[in-house]
């Protein structure tokens, strides 16, 4: 996994509440048995119509999110299922940050796994920042994981928190089974003495 | 001592490591897996070398994709493949595997506890967010992503922050016709579909005690709907019975000596909890969900709500949205709208006593000619036990399609699909914009209300609908 530290990138805005993961990659994508290529089929449903053609009002589709790398949606984002498909297709889109005011425990745990940080934020910094993102043309975020801290060129800077341990797995983009082998002695002991 | 609650218990029989600024390692008691969330899974180990550490610990079945109809043709060649690669995975990796033909196999929620795999006081975990239907033993049984998979298959751990708890006390007494399903339904309604976001549940009271366990299954399997990973019941007698003598019990004296420390695992008198939510089952009616998340339910007695009625501008919003994505109109009665399919089947419901009481509203009636009604049990055993009584001839008689096990409909994976804007009464857990297919309309219900409106072509109260029948 990538180590992520510093990151700028243009915002894409999806303002809606309780975007499950049955939204962010329909079941009928599910049957891959690869890590790789679910981005084309992120939000299927809401970007692309009955054909096949994609919706000009959904924000993913628009020319001036285009090579977004930052999302920022509403509360209770990546709800229901556990599919780990779902920061799959998100990560292949092109997208390494999300921005929400709460997250799915399921989705989150599974974002640091894929070196995905999702930040959490008041519900009233993402409003401000949808707002900007919807009006300001090319409105870009940078965000520095180390220092816990998100900013604009106009004068928006925000902190955020993170746990110890999903900031430094992200930050030293670590293979967390490697990490967790060191301690292979101490698993051993618990198997002895629950035998 | 301090008293404890169960989650404490079993947590802190789990850890193998823990240090400041962590979280702690937890050790896993039992893995079960499935073909739709593994294959990248062991892929990984395979590109790194490395082996399931408890193969014994581990144990896969096929369900997401499997066919309902004849069991052996999978059309569609994507799910064959990935079916065919949790077969060979687990050959590679000495797995214990309940393929589509076994006698064992069916939904992975479902097999679990009729195996008896399912056991108070272990740590459970599955590539599926439903996991927390183990809960009702009395285990700590969530949820893991598809890395979280790998981590469990090569080290038997995972790392974990410790949970809040929080504890639903279900007071009182359910009313006749109102069933496990709808309480679960009414405790999300009420409460919202994020509560019990970065919690376990503990579900206490009168109402949860009486239940038995096929019940206490249904409630503890939507926990992870309210926000929250596991969703457990303290372990009581109930437990211990239906426990006894199946499959991966331990026998004879063994099976004495595991059920006294079961019971040993029940939260002490006073244990506290980081919250805790009430609920009165007296007054809980036969549920429908109206919207697009389980959160958006109503009593079958009441209208379908307005965007007009809340203040936030964003809940506004978001049922204007469902509203539209579900065809219906503010302020109709739910009982006025007309469905085009039933399933009765799933994690949440498919077990044989859901099929029992689907069967009972239905015996010697008719299936509305506008409706398309299946039933899917959850397993093969359920199927048989099912056959047994005769009530696939029950369902058969009154219209109903009657199915191989799987996971089917719920989520439309294999051939079971509901058409763009049809509209469905199911007895699953998710009633999400496509789940059962894309545009389709899903309203979550209990078995008897879902067996009710494939008869009535509409929602009915199954409460008056038996009542009629009587008379
Ligand atoms: S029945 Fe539905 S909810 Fe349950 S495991 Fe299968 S797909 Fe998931």
């Amino acid at each position: 996994m990538e180590p992520l530290r510093i990151h700028q990138g243009l915002v894409c805005p999806l303002d809606r509440s309780n975007v499950d993961t049955d939204q962010i990659i329909p079941k009928q994508f599910l049957k891959r048995i690869e890590r790789s290529g679910f981005g084309q089929f992120l939000f299927y449903n809401w970007r692309f119509d009955d054909d096949g053609n994609p919706r000009p009002d959904f924000p993913l589709n628009a020319p001036e999110y285009n090579g977004a790398s930052i999302l920022v949606a509403g509360e209770n984002f990546g709800c229901g299922s556990s599919r780990e498909h779902a920061p799959w297709a998100i990560q292949d889109f092109g997208f390494k940050i999300i921005i929400a005011p709460s997250y799915a425990d399921i989705f989150k745990n599974n974002c640091v796994k894929n070196g995905i940080l999702a930040i959490q934020a008041t519900e009233e910094q993402v409003q401000t920042i949808l707002k900007k993102a919807e009006t300001t043309e090319g409105y870009s975020l940078t965000v520095n994981l180390e220092e816990q801290v998100v900013s604009d060129n106009e004068g928006f800077d925000i902190h955020f928190d993170i746990a110890p341990y999903p900031k430094e797995m992200l930050l030293n983009g670590w293979d967390e089974i490697g990490v967790t082998l060191k301690y292979e002695d101490k698993i051993k002991e618990y198997e002895q003495a629950h035998a | 001592m301090q008293p404890k609650n169960i989650i404490q218990k079993i947590w802190e029989q789990h850890v193998v490591h823990q240090e400041e600024g962590k979280p702690d390692l937890l050790y896993i008691d039992l893995h079960l897996v499935h073909e739709v969330t593994s294959p990248q899974a062991f892929e990984g180990l395979r590109l790194n070398g490395r082996k399931v550490r408890r193969p014994d610990l581990t144990y896969a079945t096929m369900d997401h994709n499997v066919p309902t109809r004849e069991r052996n043709i999978i059309n569609d060649p994507i799910s064959k493949k990935q079916i065919d690669t949790l077969g060979e995975n687990c050959q590679e990796f000495g797995v214990t595997l309940a393929d589509i033909n076994h006698p064992d196999n069916g939904i992975v929620h479902v097999i679990g506890p009729e195996l008896g795999l399912t056991q108070p006081g272990k740590t459970i975990v599955c590539g599926d967010s439903h996991t927390s239907t183990h809960g009702a033993f009395g285990a700590l049984a969530f949820g893991i992503g598809t890395s979280e998979v790998e981590h469990v298959l090569a080290t038997q751990t995972l790392w974990q922050a410790k949970p809040k708890t929080l504890n639903i006390k279900v007071n009182g007494k359910l009313g006749t016709g109102v069933t496990a399903k709808d309480l679960i339904l009414a405790i999300i309604a009420k409460f919202g579909v994020k509560f019990g976001t970065g919690h376990v549940i503990e579900y206490t009271g009168e109402a949860i005690r009486e239940m038995t366990m096929e019940e206490r299954m249904t409630v503890c399997n939507m926990s992870i709907e309210g926000g929250a990973r596991a969703g457990l019941i303290s372990p009581d007698e109930t437990t211990v019975e239906y426990l006894r003598g199946r499959k991966y019990v331990p026998q004879g004296e063994a099976f004495e000596e595991s059920a006294a420390r079961w019971k040993a695992l029940a939260s002490d008198d006073g244990a506290a909890y980081d919250m805790v939510l009430e609920i009165d089952a007296s007054e809980v009616e036969p549920q429908v969900t109206w919207g697009t998340n389980p959160g958006m339910c109503i009593p079958v007695t009441a209208n379908v709500p307005s965007p007009e009625n809340t203040e936030k501008s964003s809940e506004k919003d978001e049922i204007k949205r469902a509203l539209e994505y579900m065809g219906l109109e503010a302020g109709q009665p739910i009982t006025s709208v007309k469905i085009d399919n039933v399933f009765i089947g799933s994690c949440t419901n498919s077990r044989l006593s859901d099929l029992q009481k689907a069967a009972e509203v239905i015996r010697g009636k008719q299936v509305a000619p506008s409706v398309k009604a299946i039933v899917v049990p959850g397993s093969f055993s359920v199927k048989l036990a099912a056959e047994k009584e005769g009530l696939d001839q029950v369902f058969k008689d009154a219209g109903f399609e009657w199915r191989e096990s799987g996971c089917s409909m719920c989520l439309g994976m294999n051939d079971d699909i509901i058409p763009s804007g049809e509209r469905c009464a199911s007895t699953s857990n998710r009633n999400f914009e496509g789940r059962q297919g894309k545009g389709a309309r899903t309203h979550l219900v209990s078995p008897e209300m879902a067996a009710a409106a494939a008869i009535a072509g509409h929602f009915v109260d199954v409460r008056k609908f038996t009542a009629q029948e009587v008379m």
